[in-house]
């Protein structure tokens, strides 16, 4: 779901770069000393993740999970998404500097949403707890995508072609990531509970 | 994992300083991202080009990396010819190809390949560690940079965790298809390795509290920006800025 270099008008990515800066100033701003290895280290357990490739149909599609990432981080979900996708850029040359900013903002803002609208239902009963995980990860990877859509169409309105299509790519990655998050919120349920909260 | 595939060499990028290398590169890419048309995008993939035999890196790897980066690219190329509106047209098996689409997918293609190929090359050329270190220099916040040492340390570890939790199920015959088993399971794998994460992040937490902690990591080494550097830096930002503007 990352924006490749050199397609997006300077506009576009100034007001992404200006967006993210604000969270990540404010995501910052939240994390006490005592946080920040953890913040680190589940990082490095939703880069891990972002690697399995999951079977989706004939095809594969590997976990975004920025719903999860929210939910148990909130604000500071946009420094734990920002450090993932410099990595990225830097080993893999996917997405890259001047993006930034705007992919941060796609992926990060839907998952402080999430942990907003949410988080309070992984506290309830089972049942709930996993329709409110289900619904944060669908809802995350499908407004992450909106946010990349309209980037695309803002810059050029013939790249409408290409937003509807990754946006259609992306329903059934929306499904599954909603599944998994579900279940992931289960798991924690049972074996950590206060990780949620 | 080995990861910083690049990293390794004694060429002149190799050894130049990481902070101006990030300078340069954050203004190569600002401008080439920015620039319009297919000759000033050119010129700056021409200085890509050059800063790889600089870099002495391999061909080979270069390129397949090139070509899983291009993927993006690959999926613009197959709407934006068609979709332009733009004349005049060419006629291709009753598709209409406009000339305007095409130089436009071109543009994007050979923006995107100049800023990966830099990225490489400039950046590629240090390990993720000093460039975090340079960061700190060039006035980062320390608790990002912090964060950022952190998560990288961790992902080795975290990936261990994964390895072995896969090894396990797999070992009692667990086969991924498309089902609600099998998302149960790489869902409860995630989870397994959120735990550990947990668990990891409190003991980091002691050990550094024992190592008297107090939000970041002090500055140690320095780093040496030799002349050569500098010179290096200037001239490069300086015919960035002179494509950018003569063309």
């Amino acid at each position: 779901m990352h924006i490749s270099e050199g397609v997006l008008s300077a506009p576009v990515l100034l007001a992404g770069a200006v967006l993210s800066l604000a969270g990540l100033t404010l995501g910052l701003r939240k994390i006490k000393n005592e946080d920040i290895p953890k913040v680190a280290v589940l990082s490095s357990a939703f880069f891990v993740a972002s690697l399995i490739h999951i079977p989706v149909g004939p095809t594969s599609a590997h976990l975004v999970l920025n719903g999860l990432v929210g939910m148990l981080l909130g604000w500071s979900a946009f420094p734990a998404i920002f450090v993932g996708l410099v990595l990225q850029a830097l080993l893999f040359q996917f997405g890259g500097l001047t993006t930034l900013g705007i992919n941060t903002f796609a992926m990060s803002m839907p998952a402080v949403l999430s942990y907003y609208i949410f988080r309070k239902m992984l506290k309830k009963s089972r049942n709930i707890a996993f329709i409110g995980g289900a619904f944060g990860g669908t809802s995350a990877v499908l407004i992450g995508t909106l946010f990349i859509s309209m980037a695309l169409i803002e810059t050029e309105k013939s790249f409408f072609g290409v937003a509807i299509t990754l946006f259609t790519m992306h329903l059934p990655v929306a499904l599954i990531e909603g599944i998994i998050t579900g279940f992931v919120v289960l798991y924690l349920k049972k074996v950590k509970p206060e990780a949620l909260g | 994992m080995h990861l910083e595939e690049f990293s390794e060499g004694n060429s002149f990028l190799h050894k130049a300083d990481p902070r101006l290398k990030i300078i340069v590169f954050s203004i190569f890419s600002i401008l080439c991202a920015t620039a319009h048309g297919l000759k000033t995008p050119a010129l700056f993939l021409i200085y890509s080009v050059f800063s790889i035999f600089i870099a002495h890196l391999k061909l080979r790897k270069l390129f397949s990396r090139l070509f899983i980066a291009n993927f993006f690219i690959f999926f613009i190329w197959i709407f934006l010819p068609i979709s332009y509106p733009g004349n005049p047209y060419i006629e291709l098996w009753q598709i209409k190809i406009s000339h305007e689409g095409f130089i436009y997918a071109l543009s994007i293609t050979i923006k995107a390949n100049a800023i990966i190929v830099a990225t490489i090359t400039l950046l590629g050329t240090s390990s993720v560690n000093s460039l975090a270190h340079a960061m700190l220099h060039l006035k980062a916040p320390k608790k990002l940079v912090t964060v950022f040492f952190l998560f990288y340390r961790y992902i080795t570890v975290i990936h261990d965790e994964y390895l072995k939790i896969k090894r396990t199920v797999y070992a009692r015959g667990f086969v991924p298809k498309s089902n609600l088993h099998t998302y149960r399971t790489y869902a409860y794998i995630v989870g397994g390795m959120l735990i550990k994460s947990y668990e990891k992040a409190e003991e980091i937490y002691k050990a550094m509290l024992c190592r008297g902690f107090q939000g970041f990591f002090p500055l140690f080494e320095h780093f040496q920006t030799r002349k050569i550097d500098i010179i290096f830096s200037v001239l490069s930002i300086f015919i960035f800025i002179l494509f950018w503007f003569k063309t």
